[in-house]
């Protein structure tokens, strides 16, 4: 038998637990198992940790990672220098190896850490209440379209066509779950925005709720005050925002959105692949009966000392099972530990300059561009660091070019929308080092 | 105290490059009313500050590398601190979903594998690794059957059976898919009831969701025979993989005759909780189901992994990009250490830890079922009110004294003064001993002083705390001078 450094059993104390339990062998542990289901699984053997380390490294190596590229991608996840700090201290098993706190006594740590999370998400997005996480943005945007639903009891959402495809798309599964239809709206093919004329054409008694990105899908940034005015009081506005831009722009709260969702990558996270993240959920105080998730809040213990609890939780499967708000149980904690780290590090002036050098960077990058002959700014409404161009030759051949060259080049929205072959979707963060920029300006220069 | 209690104007943990600015700022494009107007209340605090903050938050929290965790059906084995580093090499972390394919062959190789390694483990025929935790794979299941039988063009089927010993998420996530739910009720010996099942199992049945072993820790003998009367009946038979730590290498529930299977990889393939998460709920299906899995899919065609979008019967997309794909690569780091023989034996130590607990533990408390567990039981603490006028929840308090994570209780919901043991197969039998004798103390206790218990806990950061008022009027966010 090999060792397993992960099981402590030694063959005398299994002798002797087995003779505690008054059984001959372990496998008169297993004779409730009908025996033909008896079964040898056909994957490779155990093996020793140098060994699994070395070949997972060298697994890793086949990836291109993006340490290595200029990376001017972006479409919903986002290269942003993170603090040696968030990784270093988030690191500690007493976070990464906790369960959900429902001990309260004996889980203060996790439910201050998500408290204090709370309160940041609150000021970013400028509502009053957030829950501690949704999987990521997607769901958190398919679960507010539910939430919308259960508020208003209509059976309609519109969805913006220039939000994330991909969150269109899992707000369509989300609501072919609970029989909801989906309309989608289009955009101004001008501004990018969404066009507020085919919203209007498209309201009607039974619409629950309309979607917007801020920025959207494009960049683009939408003029929620404008989105607000063409729907009536009773129809919600969900917000699906990147938190890096709301620490320049209007909060979403005070433009009026009933609930504000996003992806929380950008906040500290690695970019993974694309997860895990987390999907971050604020709405108005009203609705937070409705409201999907885990909720933090503050209270007292018999001895007057402040603590933490998690509220609210009779909305919660594990009590209200299938009348619950939603079924999610297992959340992203960890992440939003990663986030509440680099919240504090970066603090408020911190964020803000950030998403200034990424506004600074791609408008100068897309001023650079206008004045090229073969490509072409697509949008004119006003964007925050991810910006459209037009490419006349093939995008997959420029890429590929672009690629030997270390960068990682424009998003292909071809791959998205017919209507949008050669299109290119350009972002830039405070990672981008303006040498890099010039780099790749001079490269789309030569190339195009 | 709060990071925002410590806050000082002007500090700050955090510094840019210096670099030039190109002169272009918002202010001279946008609309003054899209422009922030306040600045953001994020904390202002330095480096080091930071730093002792989140130390110190983390010390007050009991996790599996502080101490013992019998937490019921949430498998707190240990995890590997492998995982960690391999799951922290930048050639895994630091990738774009849209990059190239051509640039992470190695990203989708391993996912490749994990999904051939889950359809061995579990007997089924094809994995999507997407959902991000248990009840989101219960919500994708579920998504499954309802678009198998709108393909079949049968309308009729609105309800899923569970049993009344499911986990929570199993009837919320049905319910989300449009479903009615139908309870199963246990038998006495805390198994499906057959007649029970008989009955309520018609032509307007869609899906059984079962769990096996089931939450009380016992395995369901009669699986063959649900299984021939839910696919007789034309309904669909879903596996909850919350407990598949007991029989790794000794059953499989796509032998068992299940459609459609999830499992939790934060618990038997031991990935972090991190707190709560990040999870992942990867879902298995038979053959017959594989074109209706959400969008993408990871293929091989003998030379290059490839991600297709193309599935026209697919339920759709149920979140972003490719899953967890940081969890994947722990668990893929666990499958290969583990190994054939390593996930058997680890099945069976869960088992053996988990009998043997249960044995020291019943001259105590009287467990809620007779005969051999799986890697869980269930005790039954009627008796503590009765002879100590002390509740479960006292015991599990007192148990927070000690430094032991007390173990879930009051679930399962049928059995009364639950008290659910999970130890895992990573403990050793001194800390399950030790276990076994804090609880004959906290009896000794309980018989004489049980206001000793009903005060508990006396060590830990705060008391047991009012969550009545806290729910009443939530104060979910800090807020000055408060």
């Amino acid at each position: 038998m090999p060792e397993f450094p992960y099981l402590p059993q030694t063959e005398v104390e299994i002798e002797e637990m087995l003779r505690a339990i008054g059984v001959k062998s372990i496998a008169e542990l297993f004779t409730d198992i009908p025996e033909k289901f008896d079964v040898d699984l056909s994957i490779p053997a155990s093996a020793d940790e140098f060994t699994v380390l070395r070949d997972l490294k060298e697994l890793s190596q086949r990836n291109s990672n993006l340490n290595d590229l200029s990376v001017f991608r972006g479409g919903g996840i986002y290269k942003h220098f993170i603090p040696s700090a968030v990784q270093r201290i988030a690191g500690r098993g007493e976070f990464l190896t906790a369960y959900t706190p429902y001990q309260a006594e004996i889980s203060q740590g996790t439910l201050q850490m998500l408290f204090e999370y709370q309160t940041m998400i609150s000021e970013l997005t400028g509502m009053e209440v957030s829950n501690s996480s949704m999987y990521d943005g997607a769901s958190a945007c398919a679960e507010a379209a539910l939430m919308s639903v259960r508020i208003n009891g209509k059976t309609k959402i519109l969805i913006s066509q220039a939000v994330h495809p991909e969150y269109i798309d899992t707000v369509k599964t989300y609501c072919f779950g609970g029989n909801i239809q989906v309309d989608e709206v289009n955009f101004d093919r001008k501004s990018g925005q969404i066009d507020l004329s085919d919203l209007k054409s498209k309201l009607s008694d039974d619409v629950s709720a309309v979607i917007v990105g801020y920025p959207n899908f494009f960049g683009v940034i939408e003029d929620l005050r404008e989105v607000r005015k063409a729907i009536p009081e009773n129809v919600m506005m969900i917000v699906s925002a990147n938190p890096t831009a709301l620490a320049i722009l209007r909060a979403p709260g005070k433009l009026g959105a009933d609930i504000v969702v996003g992806e929380g990558q950008p906040l500290g996270n690695p970019p993974y692949l694309g997860g895990p993240g987390f999907g971050f959920f604020a709405s108005k105080e009203a609705y937070i009966r409705k409201m999907p998730g885990r909720i933090i809040g503050e209270t007292k213990d018999g001895e007057g000392r402040t603590g933490y609890v998690m509220v609210l939780q009779t909305r919660e499967q594990h009590i209200r099972r299938n009348k619950a708000t939603s079924n999610i149980c297992s959340n992203q904690a960890f992440n939003v530990l990663l986030a509440s780290i680099y919240m504090s590090l970066v603090g408020p002036k911190g964020l803000q300059e950030i998403a200034r050098r990424s506004y600074d960077k791609a408008h100068y990058l897309a001023k650079r561009i206008e004045k090229m002959d073969k490509v072409r700014p697509v949008f004119t409404g006003p964007f925050f660091s991810e910006f459209v161009v037009e490419f006349k030759k093939d995008l997959s051949s420029l890429n590929s070019k672009l690629l030997k060259d270390k960068i990682l080049g424009p998003l292909d929205l071809g791959e998205f929308r017919d209507d949008m072959k050669n299109h290119g979707l350009i972002c830039l963060t405070e990672a981008n080092r303006n040498e890099e920029i010039e780099f790749f300006a001079g490269r789309l220069e030569e190339l195009e | 105290m709060t990071i925002f209690d410590a806050t000082v104007e002007g500090r700050t943990g955090f510094r840019l490059p210096e670099e030039k600015s190109y002169g272009f700022e918002p202010i001279d494009v946008l609309p003054e009313h899209l422009l922030r107007d306040s600045r953001p209340e994020l904390p202002q605090v330095s480096e080091l500050q930071v730093v002792r903050h989140f130390t110190g938050l983390s010390r007050k929290n009991h996790s599996v590398d502080s101490g013992f965790y019998p937490l019921g059906s949430c498998t707190m084995k240990y995890n590997p601190k492998l995982n960690e580093e391999a799951a922290s090499f930048e050639g895994f972390s630091q990738l774009h979903p849209y990059q190239p394919e051509e640039t992470i062959q190695g990203a989708l190789e391993l996912m490749y594998n994990l999904q051939n390694s889950l359809c061995e483990i579990t007997g089924m025929d094809d994995f999507t690794l997407q959902p991000a935790a248990g009840a989101h794979g219960e919500l994708v299941g579920m998504l499954l059957v309802k678009k198998y039988f709108e393909l079949k063009g049968d309308t009729s089927r609105k309800k899923v059976i569970v049993p009344d010993s499911a986990h929570g998420t199993n009837p919320a996530s049905a319910a989300m898919a449009g479903y009615d739910i139908v309870e199963v009720a246990s038998n006495k010996d805390g198994r499906v009831d057959l007649e029970s099942l008989d009955r309520l199992l018609d032509e307007s049945v869609a899906a059984i969701m079962l769990t096996n072993p089931n939450t009380v820790g016992l395995f369901e003998k009669d699986i063959c025979e649900i299984q021939k009367m839910a696919h007789d009946r034309g309904a669909l038979l879903y596996y909850d993989g919350a407990n598949l730590n007991a029989i790794m290498g000794h059953a499989r529930p796509g032998d068992m005759g299940f459609d459609i299977v999830h499992l939790n990889l934060h618990k038997t393939f031991s990935t972090p909780h991190g707190m709560g998460g990040p999870g992942s709920g990867t879902v298995g299906v038979k053959t017959f189901l594989k074109e209706l899995l959400p969008v993408p899919v990871i293929d091989f065609d003998g030379q290059k992994y490839r991600i297709v979008y193309d599935l026209p019967d697919s339920i759709g997309k149920i979140r972003s990009f490719f899953g967890n794909f940081g969890v994947l690569v722990r668990a893929y780091a666990y499958i290969k250490t583990m190994g054939s023989d390593g996930l058997k034996r680890a099945s069976e130590m869960a088992v053996l830890n988990a009998n043997y607990l249960r044995s020291k533990l019943v001259e105590l408390i009287p467990t809620a079922y007779s005969g051999i567990c799986k890697h869980e039981f269930v005790l039954k603490g009627t008796k503590l009110i009765s002879e100590y006028g002390i509740r479960t929840l006292d015991l599990g308090k007192r148990l927070l004294d000690y430094g032991i994570h007390p173990p879930t209780v009051y679930f399962p919901l049928i059995v009364d003064e639950a008290i659910m043991i999970e130890p895992t197969e990573t403990e050793t039998k001194e800390t399950l001993d030790h276990f076994a004798a804090t609880i004959a103390t906290i009896l000794e206790e309980a018989k004489e002083n049980p206001e000793l218990l009903k005060l508990a806990p006396h060590t830990t950061p705060v008391g047991r705390l009012d969550e009545a008022t806290a729910s009443r009027k939530p104060k979910t966010r800090w807020s000055k001078g408060s």
